[in-house]
């Protein structure tokens, strides 16, 4: 079927290489390339198991990322609702058969990798709604039976993924559907009813919140409370910063890290140390890579033809930079550490497959940007 | 529914563009608030988190310094520095302390005592910083521990260097070290950035005088460390620098054998060199081992020393005071010549005692010394002429005299121990007794009962200033190159017998302070105390040497603790038959050789009696010890390019 698809096209191999973002794909290959750099780093300088993985996943997944690229957009249209549905039913599947570690069931075991299905639902959640919002028509948008679906399937995979448990990722989650549905035009009133409604569940919410999380939010409030303890993270990661001061310690010299004062450095503090090793204008750097990504990813919306390109590409840019964002503000001591990877550069096969599949249909959008959807 | 106008599509992505306006506008805003993030954390508030890096990063190992070691004057070490097996414990690296202190108390014998205060001292200190389990074992207990080791995680069996004292001769005037107690912290600024576990400083002696630059800089191994408080690699290693060493001027030879000879007694002896004030011997008796204290002490022998009646952690010497008694004979008689009071063939008659005042006056010879002038009355040290004397000099000129002469004030710096006396007049009483003086004070004050107190150091530099013919000189113990012209004024002297300089412009040359105004009356008190140590009479004539090259010219005292009743006195009671703690303080100074003055020497024994009985022996075999070894001494003074 998918070839056939692709037959039809009318787009020649040559035209479609020629169209590609350049701008967007250098910018994850730069992205990509000091990713790699940091990894390095984080194994104290020499190609152990985290770089080496790092490099494997980062070029496997960027491979794929053109596959999905040159795969027509009217390919992703059609297949949003059922691409939704088999990464619910790999999270349903997690639910029952996923592998525990530290406390919280995220990941299958695919025996090549470990899938973590919630990373891939981030992407799977906003190409079912922009598909969805993209078919009800402006009339019927702010019409409550048609509201019933997007919450069902919003709510749902949150629920699986809360539950794991795994606050952050549900939450990020949720940023990105919410961010579909917001710029399809749902009314302002909605989301004010639905906050105030999540505002009253938040006592009981909380109350199912493990001791963990608890603490973990009282600890942002607070990072002296405890600074051995959950405030010692936040702490940490903020002396590495800071520490780093203009320029950074330099490549390698990264004390806070190779001394293991900071926690969780190839994953969720990986942006800590890099810019306790380049310092401010690295982390600058960064921020302008991540800042270039996002205004790609919206400039392809704006060219694209279809609303499901537009609603796809801005939710996409939109969830990517909340993604961004909040590790950043999460490492800077602006908010509670939630467990949230940084797109790209963070240690992680799940996320970088999310992230690569997220850019492709993106990128698909550009090469595909007068094809109509339907 | 599923097939939307092309219109209502327009409308739609005019609607998406709107909203994704907004939310590219909050975007930006949350870019310039995590970007100021960045700017606060690592441009403003870099070097804070620069400190607290470095702090993660960086830990301190101090390593405490070599004590500096003292010597004599002939360059033997008298307090040195030896080996010892050390055990240090950092708590951090044991994983379970309670059991290792179960383990360590087996193989080291540690009471229980010592790991209740292990634990409290650990408890106090940061995790990483070492303690000091036992700080001297021996070598089987260290290769017993070294066979344990692989199972005493957290264990530091070290080899380190203390203090060690090759005799306890000058446990005194060297002092001992010992931990650094918390006042020693927080009184002594130079302990502030100094203070290493197991540091000793010195309490006492020169030990404390000499501290601050004997004790050397703290060394200190910095380490780069892990989360987990391993060393990663040493940054920076300082060894510190080993604290100055010392010479003194004591002869250990003569330390040993006037301790030797002191052995038993509570006494005190001090030698000095007449000339530059070199304390060649200081001695106090009973004495204490110093080496106890380095090592923490053992509270039944600290107990048996503070309980001592015979208080052996005073240094006698410069720390206990006694009245001078007759040895001041001296120098009421020069106070009386120097202001004209007397001529020295003026005499008195002692008949045993006068009466004055309403009072009686008693001489300790019951039968009186007859017709007495200067001469006789210091040689027989008739204490009748010298009421006489005293009354007629009264007690404020007495005290100018006395106070010129080194009494009622220290003489030695730095010494925390060291005690100033009291030399009495009229002033002094009213401003501390608060009342008048009497007339009959005068009286005892003449024969050195009374209010006056001095040091045996006191009176040993009274002598030396007779006897190097009243010239200032200042005692001292720290070996010093740079010496008093005196002896260079006594040679100049001798080679030019006829200069017709005048004696002021002379003594200005040398740099001389005189102590008197004509030194004809120094020559006749030196030639008094000739006669009294070497003619018959003579209080300490049985004492004497009849070898011209040990002849010594002295002055017996005792001095009164408990004043006769007229009953003991009718009854003639010996010193001997009174209780110990009754008896008088036994006295002796004396200067030698009498020809060619080099020596002065004080004795003091507590409760000895007679000064002619219980001291002038003493000081006799001292002289004859130093003189030997005057050859010796000169040679090394001619090094230096003193004059002899």
């Amino acid at each position: 079927m998918f070839r056939a698809r692709s037959i039809q096209s009318s787009l020649s191999l040559k035209d479609k290489i020629l169209s590609i973002d350049y701008v967007l794909v250098i910018s994850i290959f730069i992205l990509g390339l000091l990713s790699i750099l940091a990894m390095y780093s984080t194994d104290g300088g020499e190609f152990k198991y985290h770089t080496n993985s790092h490099i494997l996943r980062f070029f496997v997944f960027f491979g794929m990322f053109f596959v999905v690229s040159f795969i027509q957009i009217r390919f992703w249209h059609s297949q949003s609702y059922l691409i939704y549905i088999l990464f619910f039913i790999l999270l349903l599947g997690v639910k029952y058969f996923g592998l525990t570690s530290s406390g919280s069931k995220r990941w299958l075991d695919l025996y090549f990798m470990n899938l973590q299905p919630s990373e891939l639902m981030k992407i799977g959640l906003i190409l079912f709604l922009a598909k969805y919002y993209h078919r009800v028509s402006i009339e019927n948008i702010n019409q409550i039976r048609y509201l019933f679906l997007p919450v069902v399937v919003l709510i749902s995979p949150i629920i699986l993924v809360a539950t794991q448990p795994d606050l952050g990722t549900s939450l990020l989650i949720a940023a990105g559907g919410i961010t579909v549905a917001w710029l399809a035009g749902v009314r302002v009133k909605f989301f004010a009813i639905s906050g105030f409604a999540f505002l009253a569940l938040l006592p009981i919410a909380i109350s199912f919140l493990k001791p963990y999380q608890k603490s973990r939010i009282l600890t942002f409030l607070n990072p002296e409370r405890d600074p051995l303890g959950a405030g010692y993270q936040i702490i940490q990661s903020k002396i590495a910063i800071g520490s780093g001061g203009l320029f950074g310690k330099g490549f390698l010299q990264g004390s806070q890290s190779y001394l293991d004062y900071l926690p969780e450095k190839h994953t969720d503090f990986i942006f800590t140390l890099f810019s306790e090793e380049f310092g401010f204008f690295g982390s600058l750097f960064i921020l302008l890579l991540y800042a270039l990504i996002v205004w790609r990813i919206v400039k392809i919306g704006n060219v694209t033809r279809s609303n499901f390109g537009k609603l796809y590409c801005y939710s996409f840019a939109t969830a990517f930079f909340i993604y961004v964002v909040v590790n950043m503000m999460m490492v800077l001591g602006l908010l509670p550490i939630v467990g949230s990877p940084l797109p790209i550069m963070s240690y992680g096969g799940s996320s970088m497959m999310a992230i690569m599949l997220g850019l492709g249909i993106a990128m698909s959008c550009k090469i595909y940007k007068d094809t109509p959807v339907n | 529914m599923l097939n939307p106008s092309s219109g209502n599509t327009v409308i739609k992505s005019k609607l998406i563009g709107r909203r994704m306006f907004l939310l590219s506008a909050a975007k930006a805003v949350v870019m310039v608030g995590i970007i100021g993030r960045l700017v606060t954390l690592q441009i403003n508030e870099r070097s804070k988190y620069k400190t607290l890096s470095d702090k993660n990063r960086f830990r301190e190992w101090k390593l405490a310094p070599e004590r500096g070691v003292i010597k004599d004057f002939f360059d033997k070490e008298i307090a040195s520095n030896e080996q010892v097996y050390q055990v240090h414990l950092i708590p951090e690296n044991s994983k379970d302390i309670e059991k290792l202190f179960v383990r360590l108390k087996t193989i080291l014998n540690l009471t229980d005592n010592r790991l209740v205060y292990l634990k409290r001292v650990i408890a106090k200190q940061k995790p990483w910083e070492p303690i000091i389990v036992s700080d001297n074992i021996t070598w089987s207990e260290f290769s017993r521990l070294n066979l344990f080791l692989h199972e005493l995680e957290g264990v530091k069996p070290v080899v380190s260097v203390a203090r060690m004292y090759p005799d306890n001769s000058s446990a005194h005037i060297l002092g001992y070290v010992s931990q650094a107690s918390v006042k020693d912290l927080e009184t002594k600024k130079y302990l502030k950035d100094l203070h290493v576990p197991g540091m000793s400083v010195g309490k006492t002696g020169l030990e404390r005088k000499l501290d601050e630059k004997i004790i050397g800089k703290i060394g200190f191994q910095r380490y780069e460390v892990n989360a987990f408080g391993k060393r990663v690699k040493q940054i920076q290693i300082n060894e510190g620098q080993a604290g100055e060493s010392y010479k003194t001027t004591l002869d250990f030879e003569v330390q040993k054998y006037t301790n030797e000879l002191l052995k038993d007694k509570a006494a005190a002896v001090c030698v000095m060199d007449v000339y530059n004030g070199d304390i060649v011997s200081m001695v106090s008796s009973p004495g204490f081992e110093p080496n106890e204290f380095v090592h923490g002490l053992d509270k039944k022998y600290w107990n048996d020393l503070i309980k001592n009646e015979l208080r052996p952690l005073t240094n006698k010497t410069i720390s206990g005071l006694y009245p001078p008694g007759s040895t001041i004979k001296t120098l009421v008689a020069l106070s009386a010549l120097e202001n004209g009071v007397i001529k020295p063939l003026d005499t008195f008659r002692c008949k045993g005692k006068i009466e004055l005042y309403g009072e009686k006056f008693h001489c300790w010879e019951k039968d009186g010394h007859g017709i007495v002038n200067l001469r006789k009355g210091i040689q027989r040290s008739c204490d009748v002429y010298f009421y006489e004397v005293a009354r007629k000099l009264g007690v404020d000129r007495l005290s100018e005299t006395a106070k010129k002469f080194g009494l009622g004030k220290k003489v030695l710096n730095g010494f925390i121990e060291e005690r100033a006396g009291v030399v009495p007049n009229t002033k002094w009483k009213k401003k501390f007794i608060g009342q008048n003086w009497y007339l009959g004070e005068t009286l005892h004050s003449g024969i050195g009962q009374g209010y006056f107190q001095s040091t045996p150091l006191q009176l040993c530099l009274m002598t030396a200033q007779i006897a190097n013919g009243g010239f200032e000189i200042k005692p001292r113990i720290i070996f010093d190159e740079k010496n008093n012209r005196l002896r260079d004024y006594i040679k100049y002297k001798n080679e030019n017998p006829n200069d017709p300089l005048p004696t002021d412009l002379l003594l200005s040359n040398f740099e001389l302070k005189p102590l008197f105004k004509n030194q004809e009356h120094i020559n006749l008190i030196k030639d008094a105390m000739f006669s009294s140590s070497n003619e018959p009479g003579g209080t300490s004539y049985r004492h004497r040497w009849e070898n011209k090259k040990f002849t010594f010219a002295g002055k017996t005292g005792s001095s009164q603790i408990k004043r006769f009743t007229e009953a003991q006195r009718e009854a003639e009671v010996k010193q001997e038959s009174l209780p110990y703690k009754d008896r008088d303080h036994a006295l002796f100074v004396a200067f030698a050789p009498y020809n060619n003055p080099q020596y002065a020497i004080s004795v003091l024994v507590e409760h000895g009696g007679s000064g002619g009985k219980a001291a002038a022996p003493i000081a006799k075999k001292v002289i004859k010890k130093v003189l030997e070894r005057h050859e010796l001494r000169k040679k090394i003074n001619s090094l230096i390019g003193e004059s002899v």
